[in-house]
């Protein structure tokens, strides 16, 4: 069983809708959606929900106001700002804002009146869900919630332990943008990287911060330039500098609207049209499998 | 007044927006700054061009042990919520990438054997560009902490006439760092299923943190209206519609300016302002200073 991860660096080159697509060329796989701060890839492959889970985060402090003295050590102690007086007035007891509050426990801890709860909160869900294509795991962040990277490792986790149990050839995950908390959760250990980018200065820029991440965790990391037609030279250079930092372009898909029409209908391009475009996917994803099973990345 | 571009799906055209606003602002003469707080690809100096003048760390306090004051009692590593100590045969280890800087292991630490040392994350760069005030943020690679990053980008704000936050994609903690001050948030997205998806996570984060928004439909015709039929049935209002103009993707491919390759678009960014202005002055006229303004600047 091998596990590959589609990033991008920069956001919407693509990610998404080509890792849809290797849903329906990958035969016996396991998605995952890792990318759960924006969670997309159930538009187009439409999981039935077979199984939910709540996610914590952490732990979240509450003011118990009728024990509350006033004394304002939590507030004095919160490294956060999370904690404050509702009103300019000083007639009431403070409040922790949730969207602020780090779950570091301070406050609890230091309250000498037992005024402060601090319990595990519920900050999102999680799914295990069947496909036309097989298994898909995916998540759901509650509303300006943080700790991305833990549902994220809880994710990828229950998306290997199925792809063990019903014997999977490949774990295929959706990533997020950037280069932090949840990107890191998302790679390491993976077998591959697969970065996505587009023929722009931009897409340059941020695959070689990707592709300096992938080497500091030391993860074998392909390239493919999306809507590489878009500008034929800036796709040559970005082609020619992954190699020098040891990512080796993988392929390349070229600009269509029918990606777009895919979308719409809420199917992977491949089930969509069968035009040059899909041919550009299969191509990549068989370059996949080969440096996969191959080990030649 | 303090405005932030911000949206739950990656590469919409956030920075599109937040340059080429910045620079139509500056080219009427308004004083303004722009904040590029998508520390983990900052792209908007791709396009600005600035003149860098300054770089400074941006460092993290996290917890050290004076060896001959500590007992190895292991309160410390009670105390920690993050799994960031751990104490072994009475020795402590600090797992300096998992510190959330809370500060509870040496406020808790009965020996008062623990010093707190600055660690360096990221950076920030702050610069000049036709008549624009520039900052932008750099994670360090392989780092965690993206709001600490974040955090000292919006520290340098000055009192510019118009501040503009150019925030990362998503909903979770870095994006909340971002513009959880701001006065209002522009929230760029696409016609599309996804950038409908997202969307609607991204408004959920501006209702949940109580701010005024409105939308920016970018590339408004290569999808559905499905994004502008919500819009309607939620009353958010549209303050920019950006065409799918192949000069644009050309233009951005090469890092340069809409509103300098294509004059035309200067009254398209331009009614986009005053839209933003006079909701906001609307917004200030209609409510009391004290509601929704607790924190300070």
């Amino acid at each position: 069983m091998k596990e590959i991860v589609v990033i991008s660096g920069k956001g919407g080159t693509g990610k998404t809708s080509i890792v849809a697509s290797f849903a329906a060329l990958a035969g016996k796989a396991i998605l995952a959606d890792c990318d759960v701060d924006a969670a997309d890839l159930h538009l187009v492959l439409n999981p039935v929900i077979e199984r939910r889970e709540d996610f914590s985060g952490g732990k979240k402090a509450s003011i118990i106001e009728e024990n509350c003295i006033g004394c304002d050590r939590c507030i004095e102690e919160c490294r956060f700002d999370a904690i404050s007086y509702p009103d300019s007035g000083k007639a009431d007891t403070p409040r922790v804002n949730h969207i602020f509050c780090e779950g570091c426990g301070v406050c609890f801890r230091v309250c000498p009146a037992d005024a402060i709860s601090f319990e595990p909160a519920v900050n999102g869900e999680w799914y295990v869900s069947s496909t036309m294509y097989g298994p898909m795991v995916h998540a759901r962040l509650g509303m300006a919630e943080g700790n991305s990277g833990k549902l994220v490792s809880q994710i990828r986790q229950e998306a290997r332990s199925i792809a063990e149990k019903e014997n999977l050839d490949y774990i295929i995950v959706d990533g997020s943008p950037g280069v932090g908390c949840p990107v890191i959760s998302s790679i390491t250990g993976a077998d591959l990287v697969l970065v996505i980018t587009e023929p722009t200065l931009s897409g340059r820029h941020d695959l070689l911060r990707v592709a300096e991440l992938t080497s500091f965790f030391r993860i074998p990391t392909i390239v493919c330039v999306n809507k590489w037609d878009l500008n034929a030279d800036i796709t040559g250079q970005i082609e020619q500098e992954a190699r020098e930092h040891n990512v080796r372009p993988a392929g390349r898909v070229r600009y269509d609207t029918s990606v777009t029409g895919a979308q719409i209908a809420g199917t992977s391009i491949i089930a969509f049209a069968d035009g040059d475009v899909s041919r550009d996917i299969r191509n990549l994803w068989n370059s996949v499998v080969t440096t996969l099973d191959g080990g030649a990345a | 007044m303090k405005i932030a571009i911000a949206s739950g799906k990656g590469g919409t055209g956030k920075t599109t927006i937040a340059t080429n606003l910045a620079l139509t602002l500056a080219n009427a003469g308004t004083n303004v700054q722009l904040l590029d707080c998508d520390v983990e690809e900052p792209n908007c100096h791709i396009f600005l061009k600035p003149e860098i003048e300054s770089a400074t760390p941006v460092t993290v306090p996290i917890p050290k042990v004076i060896e001959e004051k500590c007992t190895g009692c292991g309160i410390c590593a009670e105390v920690c919520e993050f799994s960031a100590i751990a104490v072994v045969k009475k020795k402590v280890l600090i797992f300096s990438e998992l510190c959330h800087g809370c500060g509870a292991c040496s406020l808790f630490c009965p020996e008062d054997a623990f010093i707190e040392v600055p660690r360096e994350v990221g950076a920030i760069e702050k610069g000049y560009a036709d008549g624009i005030t520039f900052t932008q943020g750099l994670l360090n690679i392989g780092e965690l902490m993206s709001p600490a990053v974040i955090s000292e980008v919006k520290k340098s704000a000055g009192d510019p006439d118009v501040l503009i936050i150019d925030s990362p994609p998503g909903t979770s903690c870095p994006v909340i760092e971002a513009v959880k001050d701001a006065e209002f948030i522009l929230l760029v997205t696409e016609p599309t299923p996804f950038g409908l998806n997202d969307l609607k996570l991204a408004v959920g984060m501006a209702k949940a943190l109580n701010l005024p928004f409105a939308v920016a439909i970018n590339r408004s015709d290569i999808g559905d209206d499905a994004v502008a039929e919500y819009c309607r049935r939620e009353n958010i209002e549209i303050f920019l519609e950006i065409p799918n103009d192949r000069r644009i993707a050309e233009a951005y491919s090469r890092g340069e300016m809409v509103v300098r390759e294509l004059p035309e678009y200067l009254e398209t960014f331009k009614t986009c302002w005053d839209r933003i202005r006079a909701f906001s002055e609307k917004e200030t006229s209609s409510k009391p200073d004290s509601d929704g303004t607790a924190k300070e600047a």
